[in-house]
């Protein structure tokens, strides 16, 4: 059966790994491509990069970064932040990456997921979702409110009508960020989880609260995720890939055990 | 040299990319004459079977691609290079495909399920193939190996025989096929890692003989 992915994010700004990532003999690693290559080793499923730049050189920077992750790790791996065109996209994928994520860009323009599916494949094609829990409301009836700019600008748009419009648009994935979970380290939002992972029929990947193994195996079972983002937890080495999937395999769930 | 076939379906400098880490020259080429004159051919692709087999009919490929397996050059099939190797696709309304190996590529049932739990279409992620027989292509790799898919349909050979590699997904469906000097796979060996990797170098070093 398929295993369920572990997927380390990383941020980067302007080429550089905006937190450090201490590794072996506790060495702070500020190259995103070393430290690609470090969670490629270490048995990551898949990778994911955002890339927090603003300016038009920092973009450029990071198509190289792209390309040299792209000579060196040989799993897949998604780039996001500010890509609001298929030129964009076109880019990043030539450059190597395997899939592109689009958030606020395709809240303020959802045309961008169809053109984005059809000149790539739908399996290139990863929506970010940053949901806010929220008081019940005709407008947001799931009591989950998408929200954009970084968790800054409510949207007014309910969460699982988004997912589900997004799959029809043709986005091929969807990575579920809970605002509310967001750096705690306390766990995953399951609740949230479930409700989009069993609501569309693309898989859904988990993100934010990441803290312990514990996290991974609740959203991978009773969140129904089919991966689960983590940062801090490894970038900090409070734990490690091998460990998460040592503690998820003796908890019965299934992961990639060989690499 | 290593010719990549190159018909506009998708992304494929990854095949390109990988081939140059294991240090193995290879070319990404659309011209008849490079395609005939490699050592063996590397056919993978990413997209839809309908725009993958008029590209290829665009550019004389289906019958240069066909010929040369015919002549017994190594060939490895890769995702939708592996599907329109076969008769016909279901995707697109049943396209016609090249016919080099007997069967059909047939869409994973709606109502895929693994113990009651409706499974996610497509099939994308790591899994385990089942290999029957040993095959040089496939040696050396360690036990349990995973490999990465991203699929909706999947290959169905008329004669099973030539089915090496078999993956459990609601359904079990051949992701392997080898037939003489042809191999093919449906999941992609230039993005699983080292075991993906170890596929891609005993490619380089086959001569086209089966094992069995």
């Amino acid at each position: 059966m398929l295993s369920k992915r572990i997927i380390p994010c990383l941020d980067v700004r302007d080429g550089k790994l905006t937190k450090g990532i201490k590794f072996k003999g506790n060495v702070d690693i500020g190259d995103p491509v070393d430290a690609a290559r470090e969670y490629y080793e270490q048995g990551a499923d898949e990778i994911v990069f955002y890339d927090i730049t603003a300016s038009s050189e920092g973009r450029d920077i990071m198509i190289d970064v792209v390309r040299r992750v792209a000579e060196t790790i040989f799993i897949p791996f998604s780039v996001g932040g500010g890509i609001r065109t298929v030129e964009d996209m076109r880019r990043v994928i030539l450059a190597g990456a395997e899939k592109i994520s689009v958030n606020s860009e395709a809240v303020n323009n959802p045309p961008l997921i169809g053109e984005g599916a059809r000149a790539f494949g739908s399996q290139c094609v990863v929506l970010g979702m940053d949901v806010k829990k929220v008081v019940k409301s005709p407008k947001t009836p799931s009591g989950y409110e998408v929200v954009i700019h970084g968790g800054r600008k409510y949207t007014g748009i309910d969460a699982l009508w988004w997912a589900k419009k997004a799959e029809e648009l043709g986005v091929g994935e969807i990575c579920l960020n809970s605002i509310d979970a967001d750096g705690t380290q306390e766990g995953y939002e399951i609740e949230l989880t479930s409700l989009i992972a069993t609501g569309v029929r693309i898989p859904v990947i988990a993100s934010g609260g990441a803290g312990e193994p514990e996290h991974l195996a609740d959203v991978l079972t009773r969140g129904h995720a089919d991966a689960a983002l983590i940062a801090s937890m490894v970038h900090y080495r409070t734990h490690t890939i091998p460990e998460i999937k040592s503690y998820l395999d003796a908890q019965g769930v299934k992961t990639r055990m060989q690499w | 040299m290593i010719a990549i076939v190159d018909y506009r379906a998708g992304n494929i400098t990854s095949v390109q990319r990988a081939l140059q880490y294991l240090g193995e020259p290879c070319e990404v080429t659309n011209d008849p004459a490079m395609l005939r004159a490699a050592s063996r051919i590397i056919f993978p692709g990413v997209g839809a079977a309908g725009e993958a087999m008029a590209n290829l009919r665009a550019g004389r490929l289906d019958t240069i691609i066909a010929e040369e397996v015919r002549a017994g050059k190594p060939v490895l099939g890769i995702c939708l290079g592996t599907q329109v190797i076969f008769e016909y696709s279901e995707e697109n309304d049943n396209t016609a495909c090249l016919g080099i190996v007997p069967g059909r590529v047939k869409r994973f049932p709606a109502d895929l399920r693994d113990n009651g739990r409706l499974l996610k279409i497509p099939h994308m992620g790591w899994n385990q193939v089942a290999f029957r027989r040993s095959h040089p292509v496939f040696q050396g790799l360690p036990e349990g190996a995973e490999f990465y898919f991203v699929h909706s349909y999947y290959p169905a050979p008329d004669d099973e025989q030539w089915g090496i590699g078999w993956t459990d997904y609601g359904i079990r469906f051949c992701a392997a096929i080898a037939r003489k000097n042809l191999v093919a796979v449906q999941f992609h060996p230039e993005k699983s890692g080292a075991p993906g990797l170890k596929i891609l170098a005993n490619f380089c070093r086959w001569g086209g003989e089966d094992a069995q």
